[in-house]
């Protein structure tokens, strides 16, 4: 960093770290801190005693104040901030930095250290947080002079929230928060020559990538989460062209909401539990054009036989992803909005004569999939099946302000397939990382965010204990935020694999001793639900929706079901292994001795 | 080092697509501050990319920045993204693939250098072959006494590789290289023209 004049700043300008650290941060537009203290951030704490601009908001564990500023991100479009001590403060946040850059989440996340003297010195409360949170972070800072302390974070919001979006951690030793220096506003810090994220795409690519789906026959549009990331505007001009080139479109986990799930042209999720439709359209496709996803493995699934007669066209903001798992033949790098505004503009110039009709053959094609209903399950009197209880949440709270988190794993899956999203920012989850624990704080971060809305987190009896602590802090904080739990006294996805892959060996995916989890609800100052009875589950719903506290509505739903569609590891999109055809016997021998090598 | 089979960090490459190794130097132009050096090395060892040689240095003094020669080695598709990783990293401001820029210019390699020095202990007729030697590959004697010397030779990898197997044979006892420093010809800078 560069050194700046500082002659012209008055005194107002002079003030100690961790009274930087305040301004710095209303600077950037922050209204909230999802924080928890500890012996190296207490001046920081001292500060926002001292304030009322920005709302702090007390976690229970780091990892949470993590996933709170995620959720707070996602559903806001905003970075999420968090705050903790030095040590095991920071390593108690690590899962949530890695959830956020696998995820492209911008977080800005504070971490207290010790006095520059004593670093390396093995001292109190010490670890090497800069190096521990290197290859989590899109970039960290250790700051030792105050002087370069406001810079600092004013570079760490640039760097979270442009180009592709992650997280940062900025680290404060103790004696910088106390030291006096002076402040740099945010107009006047310098910017870094180095870091220059690409914006807008290769006006020629797109040219290319527009004619060749103009002569697609099979087209497909396949998107995921950066068009989320690249702001509400990028959802409006992705279903703009899919209107205007007919295409059908499916998305990724991350991408839910982008394109309505009541949309004409929607396949449904894609991938390793995505519908049979859009699986198989991405199999035959002949022109697939890709808009902020990455070719994740989960997605894939056999790479070598991935889509293997289709030109395919890759938009994203980091050059990276391009051809990283699958080749491309058009990469365009830049900005999901400003990608999507060109190729909107050029398809009303040059092909606004196109009709839909001429994709009548591949629409019949897909209607045909569509028709094999992939999504089917078998309903049942006496057990709620997780599936309708997912279907049933939908119905009674599709037409209300709904924000909906999941934890990671079947309960996961059922939710992308059978909830509908209509909107961007109202899903969050944790799809890279697939982070159990998630769900609940993320939930918190969006009710933070949005005080009035319903926010719903659908978990798994076995994912909501990693970071039920979190009860505290939203009974504290008046955030009535619901748990949802698909109560199946298994770890549901682990047991699935298992059977699959183990001979239906199913070591330590049954969780023995649960907790009741309505006197749990109690306990903490919650309220609980509890319902078994699919006649029963609507009313059970309805009370959930009323209650104005933090709920735990523990639905007890038919133990052994299992999560399908699903492409086995190590196959193909057009192998699929479909719910009417999923025997035990087919389960068992789904997967060969290469694909049992996978993750 | 950890040398990598696959294509790229993808568990879904069952089939091995079969594509040819080969060896790239690259230049990576850095903001020098605290870390960075940690950046790209982590980078290498967290996607399983291989270094076969790093050599670092402060460059541009007034402008605080670094130059990092890695000579590294993968599949075509390994290297591009070794590329694009390195350029992701936010104090990297330029990765220059020199192999590639030496064809664009017409050469077939860019300059490489490196420099080693070596302790030959020895007497007799050994201590004056050694000599010898050293004077032909234009080898410095840097530091002497009657039973030892320490040379200083720089030139291409392949020399400094030959001057130290002979001088092994002599009474070689210590040896360290720099590793390979690199730039291409020509008038034009790593910035361009």
């Amino acid at each position: 960093m560069t050194g700046t004049e500082q002659e012209t700043s008055a005194d107002e300008h002079q003030m100690t770290g961790a009274e930087m650290v305040l301004k710095a941060l209303g600077e950037n537009g922050v209204k909230h801190v999802f924080g928890y203290p500890g012996g190296a951030v207490l001046p920081i704490y001292d500060e926002i005693h001292q304030q009322d601009e920005i709302e702090h908001i007390l976690v229970r564990h780091e990892q949470g104040a993590g996933h709170m500023a995620e959720g707070y991100a996602r559903s806001t479009g905003k970075p999420g901030v968090c705050l903790a001590t030095s040590g095991p403060g920071a390593t108690n946040v690590v899962t949530a930095l890695q959830d956020a850059l696998m995820d492209s989440i911008p977080m800005v996340c504070l971490t207290g250290q010790v006095p520059t003297a004593l670093i390396g010195s093995d001292a109190f409360q010490e670890c090497d947080t800069v190096g521990i949170t290197r290859p989590c972070t899109k970039h960290n800072w250790l700051v030792k002079d105050v002087s370069e302390l406001s810079q600092v974070i004013h570079e760490a919001f640039h760097v979270a929230t442009s180009g592709r979006p992650g997280p940062v951690v900025v680290d404060i030793p103790k004696d910088v928060q106390f030291a006096t220096g002076t402040y740099v506003p945010l107009n006047k810090a310098p910017s870094r020559k180095s870091y220059r994220p690409a914006k807008t795409g290769n006006s020629d690519s797109i040219h290319q990538a527009i004619e060749l789906i103009k002569n697609a026959k099979k087209p497909i549009i396949y998107s995921g989460g950066g068009v989320i990331n690249s702001g509400p505007e990028a959802s409006t001009l992705l279903r703009d062209l899919v209107k205007l080139t007919g295409s059908p479109i499916t998305s990724t986990l991350m991408g839910l909401g982008a394109y309505p799930a009541s949309g004409k042209h929607w396949l449904g999720m894609l991938g390793m539990h995505g519908t049979y439709e859009a699986n198989m359209a991405m199999h035959d496709c002949d022109v697939m054009v890709c808009i902020g996803a990455r070719f994740d493995d989960r997605i894939t699934g056999r790479i070598d036989a991935f889509s293997p007669n289709s030109k395919k066209i890759h938009v994203d903001i980091d050059p990276s992803s391009i051809n990283k798992n699958v080749r491309v033949d058009i990469p365009i790098i830049g900005d999901v909005t400003s990608v999507l505004e060109d190729m909107v503009r050029i398809w009303r110039a040059d092909a606004s004569d196109l009709k839909e009709e001429r994709l009548a053959d591949w629409n019949a094609q897909i209607n045909q999939w569509r028709a094999r209903n992939s999504l089917a399950f078998s309903d049942n009197d006496d057990v709620i099946m997780p599936q309708y209880a997912i279907k049933r949440l939908y119905e009674l709270t599709k037409d209300k302000d709904t924000y909906i988190t999941t934890e990671v794993g079947q309960h996961q899956m059922w939710a992308a397939q059978f909830y509908g999203f209509e909107e961007p920012n109202r899903w969050m989850t944790s799809g890279g990382l697939g982070t159990m624990g998630y769900g609940f704080p993320a939930a918190i971060g969006v009710q933070v965010a949005h005080p009035d809305a319903l926010v719903i987190d659908i978990a798994g009896d076995a994912s909501i204990q990693m970071c039920i602590q979190e009860m505290s802090c939203a009974v504290q904080h008046g955030l009535p935020v619901k748990i949802f739990i698909l109560n199946n006294n298994y770890m549901g996805m682990v047991r699935q694999w298992q059977q699959l892959l183990h001979g239906n060996r199913l070591s330590n995916s049954y969780t023995e001793s649960m907790p009741d989890f309505v006197k749990l609800a109690e306990a903490y100052g919650g309220v609980g639900i509890r319902c078994s009875k699919p006649s029963e589950l609507d009313d059970a719903i309805n009370e959930m929706i009323s209650v104005d506290k933090p709920v735990i509505f523990d639905c007890n739903v038919a133990t052994l079901a299992n999560c399908f569609p699903m492409i086995p590891s190590g196959k193909a999109h057009n192998e699929m292994l479909l719910p009417d055809e999923a025997t035990d016997e087919v389960v068992a021998n789904a997967i060969d001795a290469a694909g049992a090598k996978l993750v | 080092m950890n040398a990598q089979q696959k294509p790229t960090g993808s568990a879904y490459f069952l089939s091995n697509i079969e594509q040819e190794t080969v060896f790239r130097t690259l230049s990576v132009v850095v903001d020098n501050e605290p870390g960075v050096l940690a950046r790209v090395i982590g980078l290498f060892s967290g996607r399983g990319y291989n270094i076969e040689s790093l050599t670092v240095s402060e460059t541009q003094n007034e402008r605080h920045l670094s130059r990092i020669t890695i000579v590294t080695s993968g599949t075509a598709n390994v290297l591009e993204q070794i590329k694009t990783q390195l350029e992701r990293i936010v104090p990297v401001h330029r990765v220059v693939d020199l192999d590639q820029k030496a064809k664009e210019l017409g050469y077939e390699k860019p300059i490489e250098r490196e420099l080693a020095l070596v302790k030959v202990k020895g007497e007799g007729n050994d201590r004056m072959e050694a000599l010898r030697i050293a004077d032909a590959f234009k080898a410095e004697v840097v530091d002497a006494n009657r039973d030892h010397f320490i040379f200083e030779v720089t030139g291409r990898v392949s020399k400094v590789d030959q001057f130290i197997d002979i001088m092994r044979s002599l009474g070689a006892i210590e040896i360290c290289r720099t590793g390979i420093t690199a730039m291409n010809r020509g008038s034009d800078g790593i910035w361009g023209k």
